[in-house]
């Protein structure tokens, strides 16, 4: 067990370390100046280029950068933003809690929604609530946020007026954005518990168990339900990170104060720093996240116990 | 207790009946959703090809005294800010959205799909290089990864098109590579190679040719999510700034006038919905076609 841990610890670190250096790479190593698609070289005198490109470090050779950004990322200073001086790691600890809230919140719609309408929708398969199910995944899917968010916001706070399209203080604000998001996840969720479901359903113990008289509601809960919860739960690790990155746009639509903004904000700006702060950052969540649900496998399923 | 659907007729519940039965029951419905879905595809695609003909005005005529005038029958979606009818400028604006998705599926598909089969096909250690350099990317979600490198370039359609392809490149080439290493492990490539053929002969005329539908449905599915991160791209600001918008660019800059026009913003976001919803539709009867087993996730 202890051993499982630090092994899959280690890879992560790994894997961390890893995406460091390719938030490293997207940033400098691709064809141009990164000082010049940050300002206007018209606008600046050279004595403002120099010093833009002294103030990044990229006036010294790659290597001497590259080391520099990683010894300086891993004691947590990713730099300071371009455009007002702060420093990047502070500014992201402040705007985390109003993004993790919002992650949180919708992966647990897209985890409640997803899996109920998946099992309702494979055992009536074929009935109006599969087909109800079936629409409601094929929309998650398709549905951009920036979209259904803005539907939200003309029923739920135009028209209707129940909650606020905009801000990021109390729960009042976080509904909206989080089932704008958690919609996506649902979609995602539903489709592949229904398939897991049906797979499931045709394996032989399940028709053991209905010859030997056990209650259907038990057969589908208690027994299928778990062996198809498996895919689920990798699903939803993997869609945790897909809603991290989500909340860039539904952060932008919903006025949020979340790194997502922040984000969005810096890109606007050009404020390369922050923009390679914020992509590392969720990388780092999404290793953790996934870390858990792969520790979490045998919590669920006693075979990756005894495999190991 | 509960009966299933199936549990109810009096045949033999058989594991051939179960998956056959349904299947043609619901036959009918999802095919004609299919067709509907078709209809909707090739409708954008004639918009994408001849607006000149579909769309009623011109998308850049601004008509002062129709300003921000609701959907009707002379104007289908309304007119914006500026006097110009919506329907015209997403009429036009569906090229854009269309060749962003349709490049980057194309460009992002070929790559992944060279990468993985190289890794793949040659195994050992380099394949070991390439997927855990892969598994790295993999955790930078794509529209993150979109975002970085549009930033990092600047915006312009070549651009965004490269960003989005290259989100997707990860997916593309782990899919790819599995499928040509369960093709390398069957009897017939053994065979073959009993025979003297040669490694490219035996990647070109026998894995190939056994390993390349799945990608096919895969890049179905991935064309409705490169369009809807290709106009995420457009709607934070990163896309191509020009006189007739792409559907993202379009949608954000009617969300301005939300209270008053609300049209503005949700039909550009119907036609992107539209759209991706047909082709996951088409994608999913692909999946259900080339390989019955595996049918949607």
């Amino acid at each position: 067990m202890l051993k499982t841990i630090s092994i899959r610890l280690f890879t992560s670190l790994l894997v961390i370390l890893g995406s460091l250096v390719l938030v490293f790479v997207i940033v400098y190593l691709l064809p141009g100046d990164p000082v010049l698609s940050m300002v206007d070289p018209s606008t600046v005198t050279p004595e403002v280029l120099a010093s833009l490109r002294a103030q990044l470090g990229v006036d010294r050779p790659l290597y001497e950068q590259f080391g520099s950004y990683v010894s300086k990322a891993l004691q947590g200073d990713f730099g300071k933003s371009i455009v007002n001086d702060e420093p990047v790691l502070p500014k992201i600890i402040t705007h985390l809690p109003a993004t993790l809230a919002l992650t949180a919140a919708s992966c647990f719609i897209a985890a409640v929604v997803g899996i109920w309408l998946g099992v309702l929708s494979a055992i009536h398969r074929d009935r109006w609530i599969d087909i109800t199910a079936r629409v409601v995944g094929l929309f998650g899917i398709s549905m951009p946020t920036f979209w259904s968010g803005i539907l939200l916001i003309l029923i739920f706070s135009i028209t209707l007026d129940w909650f606020p399209a905009m801000g990021s203080e109390g729960w009042k604000t976080l509904v909206l954005p989080a089932v704008g998001l958690g919609i996506v996840g649902a979609g995602f969720v539903v489709r592949l518990v229904r398939n897991s479901m049906l797979e499931v359903i045709n394996e032989p113990f399940i028709v053991t168990l209905r010859a030997k008289g056990v209650a259907e509601k038990l057969v589908m809960y208690r027994h299928a339900l778990r062996n198809a919860l498996i895919p689920a739960l990798t699903m939803i690790g993997v869609l945790s990170g897909e809603l991290l990155a989500g909340t860039v746009v539904i952060e932008t639509v919903f006025s949020r104060q979340g790194i997502g903004r922040v984000i969005s904000d810096a890109l606007m700006a050009k404020d390369l720093p922050v923009v390679q702060g914020v992509v590392f950052f969720s990388a780092i969540m999404y290793v953790i996240i996934n870390l858990i649900v792969d520790l979490s496998y045998r919590i669920i399923d006693p075979r990756v116990r005894r495999s190991q | 207790m509960k009966e299933t659907a199936v549990a109810k007729t009096a045949w033999p519940r058989t594991r051939a009946w179960r998956q056959s039965a349904p299947r043609t029951a619901k036959l009918n419905v999802s095919n004609l959703l299919v067709y509907a879905a078709g209809f909707v595809v090739i409708f954008i695609v004639l918009c994408a090809l001849m607006p000149g003909q579909i769309a009623p005005y011109s998308p850049t005529e601004m008509v002062m005294t129709d300003i921000m005038l609701p959907p009707s029958l002379t104007h289908f979606f309304g007119t914006d800010y500026y006097g110009r009818d919506v329907f015209s400028v997403v009429v036009y604006g569906s090229r854009d959205s269309l060749l962003i998705g349709l490049a980057s599926v194309i460009i992002g598909g070929l790559l992944g799909a060279s990468i993985g089969a190289l890794s793949g096909f040659l195994g050992g250690i380099f394949d070991t290089i390439i997927m855990g350099f892969i598994e790295v990317l993999m955790t930078i979600p794509g529209i993150l990864f979109a975002l970085a490198i549009a930033a990092a370039m600047g915006p312009s359609l070549f651009n965004v098109v490269l960003a989005v392809a290259l989100s997707a490149v990860p997916g593309y080439a782990r899919v790819f590579r599995g499928q040509i290493i369960s093709v390398k492990g069957r009897p017939f490539i053994t065979a073959a190679r009993s025979v003297g053929a040669g490694n490219l002969r035996i990647f070109f005329r026998h894995v190939l040719p056994n390993a390349w539908s799945p990608l096919l449905v895969m890049a179905t599915i991935g064309l409705g999510t490169s369009i809807l991160i290709g106009s995420g791209l457009s709607f934070l600001g990163l896309g191509v700034i020009k006189e007739i918008p792409d559907w993202g660019t379009l949608l954000s800059q009617g969300r301005g006038y939300l209270t008053v026009a609300w049209w503005m913003s949700t039909f550009p976001g119907l036609a992107i919905t539209m759209l991706v919803l047909s082709v996951n539709l088409m994608g999913d009867k692909l999946r259900d076609h080339i390989d019955p087993k595996k049918s949607r996730f």
